[in-house]
């Protein structure tokens, strides 16, 4: 589905891919981690084209993306933090969102309801909380119908109810076919979800594989402990 | 394009500051006319103003719109759209919304006073021209400056000190050089001085076709002695239209390459 090839990116003298190679199979959830600043949104950004690579090569079903734009029509894509037009309301924004996108086949009031959005669809975006706005967010990912979902740090701001909900979310995605690719900080949250992990650290990927191999590749008997014993040594 | 420009648009519409900017020019049309009594006056007086104000509010306008729809263009460039898509709908929308303030508030007062039935239709009509186009001119700038800065204290800084030196100081340069050089021939420096100035450019424009040669300056009567008034005009527009457009491909240029 996807297929990274000795992909670069520099912001001024600060390297931050240096030579990811990667290639995600159709129909997986697959984690991204590392510590911060390991280029995860880096890599995110550039599948999606926000970021433009000094070197490599990113391909989405065999076909290059770098300067292309039409194929974001097949990536549904949940940003890190939720930045929407102030004085736009959320009907508004959704009905925007639609417009642009131009897809008939939209889900969004079951995943109104199922988010219990309804007392806030006639208020401005700007006067809402950071779990509401996360909320309208995953609503604006999920109601498209794309083969690749990418959710960059899903979990920020949810309260435990909406977590479940995320995670059935994702479960029934992945049960259509869909690609997911994750990234987060909650190990326990990538423990449950994902079925595969590639773990970047200095531009590069440190590991990819199962959770179970990355526990056997460490020594250590939880996920949490593995990727920790990572940094440490890598840190050391 | 249309829909990113459309949705600018309407969000520039519901903001204060767009109502303001026309309530403004309703009133000093109003003001003019019926203190002056006269079109043609009127028309002189609110060149100054035009001339002035008009860069002023686009590159301020141009690059509080930028930073402010910073989010807005972070949520448009995950969809399947073309980056200069998103840019110049952004541009457009707000080039668009400040020059139909500009036009429909002085547009109000000129026609209530009756411009139809005057000769000076003409003058207020390459008046208005003349404020959209620095308009689109001075909007397009400030996206440049904008999409080059990320530090917003710092973008807003050079949109005033662009507008500055465009209004003020390159006009004392200009004079300057003109009297420390004095000895040399110096009309085709300054001629070419004045396309370097899209300010000075308006001014000339409108005068030219004004013809008020007292009130033309140096550059002024060399424009219209070197290209007499209709080609003087019609080279103006053109170079007026050079101004937007080669900060409008500027801002494709920019947006093509920059990182998220």
């Amino acid at each position: 589905m996807i297929e990274i090839k000795d992909l670069h990116k520099k912001f001024g003298k600060n390297e931050v891919l240096s030579g990811v190679n990667l290639s995600v199979d159709r129909g997986k959830i697959i984690a991204v981690l590392g510590p911060n600043g390991s280029g995860k949104t880096t890599l995110i950004k550039s599948i999606l084209g926000m970021v433009v690579p000094n070197k490599g090569e990113i391909l989405l079903d065999g076909k290059s993306v770098l300067g292309k734009w039409k194929y974001r029509e097949s990536i549904d894509y949940l940003p890190q933090i939720a930045n929407f037009p102030h004085n736009l309301t959320v009907k508004e924004l959704i009905r925007m969102i639609k417009d642009l996108r131009k897809q008939k086949n939209v889900d969004d009031n079951a995943l109104i309801k199922l988010f219990k959005l309804e007392p806030f669809l006639g208020k401005k975006l700007g006067n809402l909380s950071g779990g509401t706005k996360q909320k309208v967010n995953i609503l604006l990912t999920f109601m498209f119908e794309s083969p690749l979902i990418i959710l960059d740090e899903p979990t920020s701001g949810l309260d435990p109810i909406s977590l479940i909900r995320l995670k059935e979310l994702i479960y029934s995605e992945k049960e259509k076919g869909k690609t997911i690719l994750i990234t987060s900080h909650i190990m326990s949250f990538v423990e449950e979800v994902s079925e595969e992990i590639v773990f970047l650290l200095e531009g590069k990927i440190y590991f990819k594989g199962s959770i179970a191999e990355l526990k056997d590749k460490t020594g250590q008997p939880d996920f949490e402990h593995a990727i920790a014993s990572i940094l440490t040594q890598s840190y050391a | 394009m249309l829909k990113i420009l459309k949705y600018s648009f309407y969000d520039l519409m519901r903001s204060r500051w767009s109502y303001v900017y026309f309530g403004f020019y309703l009133i000093l049309g109003f003001v003019l006319l019926f203190l002056n009594n006269n079109v043609s006056k009127a028309v002189i007086t609110l060149m100054n103003v035009i001339i002035i104000l008009v860069p002023l509010i686009g590159t301020i306008f141009g690059v509080m719109y930028y930073y402010n729809s910073k989010e807005f263009t972070g949520l448009l460039l995950a969809q399947p759209l073309k980056r200069s898509t998103i840019f110049l709908g952004q541009y457009f929308g707000v080039a668009l919304s400040l020059s139909m303030s500009l036009v429909i508030g002085l547009g109000i007062p000129f026609v209530a006073y009756g411009i139809f039935m005057s000769d000076a239709i003409w003058d207020f009509g390459l008046l208005l021209l003349t404020g959209a186009f620095l308009t689109f001119i001075f909007t397009a700038l400030s996206f440049n400056i904008g999409l080059r800065n990320e530090n917003r204290i710092k973008g807003f800084g050079y949109a005033i000190l662009l507008w500055l030196f465009m209004a003020v100081i390159y006009d004392g340069i200009l004079l300057m050089s003109l009297m420390i050089f004095a000895d040399y021939p110096l009309d085709t420096f300054s001629l070419t001085a004045s396309m370097f100035n899209p300010i000075d450019l308006s001014r000339i424009l409108i005068l030219l076709k004004l013809d008020i040669s007292a009130l033309m300056g140096y550059t002024g009567a060399l424009f219209q002695k070197f290209f007499g008034t209709s080609l003087g005009i019609f080279l103006s527009i053109s170079v007026l239209a050079l101004w937007v457009l080669i900060p409008v491909w500027l801002i494709r240029r920019v947006a093509r390459k920059k990182d998220f």
